[in-house]
């Protein structure tokens, strides 16, 4: 299987580090990887995104132009990414700050709550863990364990107490769609 | 074996470098490649190397070349517009046979240009790109693991021939991530560096002298053809490429590095529809890998080019294929990267423009 997928909204809301979850994560389980970031002005003030691949075999391009997987974090990624995706592919939106609803009929759509989820477990920044939650729920090209794996590598030791708190929020994202 | 890390290329080249046994780095920023500068800024004065961000782009090459003289494995990196501001420097280096590696991380030209991936800095790279008569070993990876394994070779390489060695990469190879692992090295049986200027206290009674001035004619046409008849050694020795699904091809594509990558992915679709397709893509762009291309236009029906630039390698595929079969072009520019659609729509055009005719 190869999963080929984008992750996108503004700069901060954290969806470059869940591109580099899922592409660590799909590492430690021994399969081929990419992570490519948008770089450039576009970062600044407008949308962040990453394109991952995840696959059993290696990865050819690693630029995707027709996502399998598209996973927006605010309305501009939505209506920058939505046309993209393959017919029956999928669309996770953060519905917390998207307030209209996909346009397309020939693909599967998973409305995320991730701000007011996030809010719940008491800390906004933690909306991406959500979104990435549901992501895995539907579609789960790598153990969650792998996911937890990746955070402890990717935060540094003096952050690790919120380790717990994002694996709440993962949790709550899968449940979700589960 | 090692164990896998993700890492960003621009970083994996640092690491690698390292490895290497490379300890000096003289750099100015610019993007997309800063990654790389800001490594060894942060990694060699942990290890007893030196890292100086130079005032210039043409300060920094010129550190190189001391410190190239001094035989120590000296790298410097930078993308388009800083690269050409190094080919003065680079042309002394390669006058005076000095080994040391050049990153190019290439971004979209002319001019200030723009920030983006691009392959529009080839002919500069291939045909030497400042003045004189001289040429630099390329080297184009097209994955984050073969990028980490190049770099050993580019500093072996350097120090074999004492020939300036740049890997030329792209906006997209410098910023992704993928999984590296860094093999064990060998250590290289290299020859003493007897003619690097270290004091006569290392080399009594033997004066070293590095130079480019040659004001007596037949003196530096001496020089010259010295230097030709290594550029002919390295070209006899030292071409790299691969070649997937050529045996049996109708179209053989060239690609190189990101581009190779987005050409495979049009491949696999192409194989799937029936249509047969091959890639050779070069590793060294000099010495260009003209053989494979030669040997392939005995069967095959066509050539293409496909390239983020409008139209560089393909110059050196046509002299390859010398007028056998047919070569077609395609290109983005600008910091546009192809898409394997597109590409795919250009082999489908080629070929079946051909059963058609």
């Amino acid at each position: 299987m190869t999963f080929e997928m984008i992750l996108a909204g503004f700069g901060g809301q954290g969806v470059m580090l869940m591109g580099q979850l899922l592409a660590y994560a799909g590492m430690t389980e021994g399969k081929h990887v990419s992570w490519l970031p948008s770089y450039g002005p576009e970062m600044r003030g407008g949308t962040a995104n990453c394109t991952v691949v995840v696959s059993d075999r290696p990865v050819g391009s690693p630029l995707i132009t027709r996502p399998g997987i598209v996973v927006a974090m605010n309305l501009p990624s939505m209506d920058k990414f939505e046309d993209s995706i393959k017919p029956g592919g999928l669309l996770v939106y953060n519905s917390s700050l998207i307030t209209r609803s996909p346009k397309r009929t020939d693909i599967e759509v998973v409305a995320v709550p991730a701000n007011e989820i996030a809010n719940e477990l008491g800390n906004d920044r933690i909306a991406n863990m959500v979104a990435l939650g549901a992501l895995l729920g539907k579609k789960p090209m790598v153990e969650m364990q792998s996911i937890l794996t990746a955070l402890r590598h990717a935060l540094p030791p003096h952050r690790h107490h919120l380790l717990p708190l994002n694996e709440q929020a993962l949790d709550r994202g899968r449940k979700l769609v589960g | 074996m090692g164990e896998r890390i993700l890492m960003k290329g621009n970083e994996a080249i640092g690491e690698a470098a390292i490895r290497a046994g490379c300890r000096h780095f003289f750099g100015y920023p610019i993007t997309p490649q800063n990654e790389l500068p800001e490594y060894m800024a942060r990694r060699l004065p942990e290890i007893g190397g030196a890292m100086v961000q130079a005032e210039s782009e043409i300060a920094a090459i010129n550190m190189v070349y001391g410190a190239a003289g001094a035989g120590v494995r000296v790298m410097t990196s930078s993308s388009s517009p800083g690269i050409s501001l190094k080919q003065e420097g680079l042309s002394y280096i390669a006058g005076a046979e000095l080994p040391c590696v050049v990153v190019n991380m290439v971004r979209g030209g002319p001019g200030l240009g723009g920030i983006q991936p691009a392959q529009g800095d080839y002919w500069q790279a291939t045909r030497g790109g400042g003045h004189g008569d001289y040429r630099l070993i390329v080297l184009a990876p097209a994955t984050i693991q073969e990028m980490v394994d190049t770099v050993q070779d580019a500093f072996d390489l350097a120090d074999k021939y004492r020939n300036p060695v740049m890997i030329l990469g792209d906006g997209m190879l410098g910023q992704m991530m993928e999984p590296v692992e860094f093999r064990e090295q060998t250590v290289s049986s290299l020859a003493e560096k007897e003619w690097a200027t270290t004091g006569l206290r290392n080399h009594p009674g033997r004066r070293n002298v590095i130079n480019s001035l040659y004001l007596q004619p037949d003196k530096l046409e001496e020089h010259n053809q010295h230097l030709q008849r290594k550029y002919a050694e390295i070209a006899a020795n030292e071409v790299r490429y691969e070649e997937v699904d050529v045996e049996d091809a109708d179209l053989v594509v060239a690609a190189y590095g990101t581009t190779a990558r987005i050409v495979r992915s049009a491949m696999e679709e192409a194989r799937r529809e029936g249509l047969r397709v091959g890639l050779i893509r070069p590793i060294t762009l000099w010495p260009f890998p003209v053989e494979p291309f030669a040997r392939a236009a005995e069967r095959a029906h066509a050539f293409l080019s496909v390239e983020m630039s409008a139209g560089q390698m393909v110059e050196d595929v046509r002299l390859a294929v010398n007028g056998k079969k047919p070569v077609y072009f395609y290109g983005r520019t600008g910091g546009m990267v192809p898409t394997p659609e597109g590409v795919l729509a250009k082999f489908r055009e080629i070929l079946e423009g051909k059963h058609n005719g």
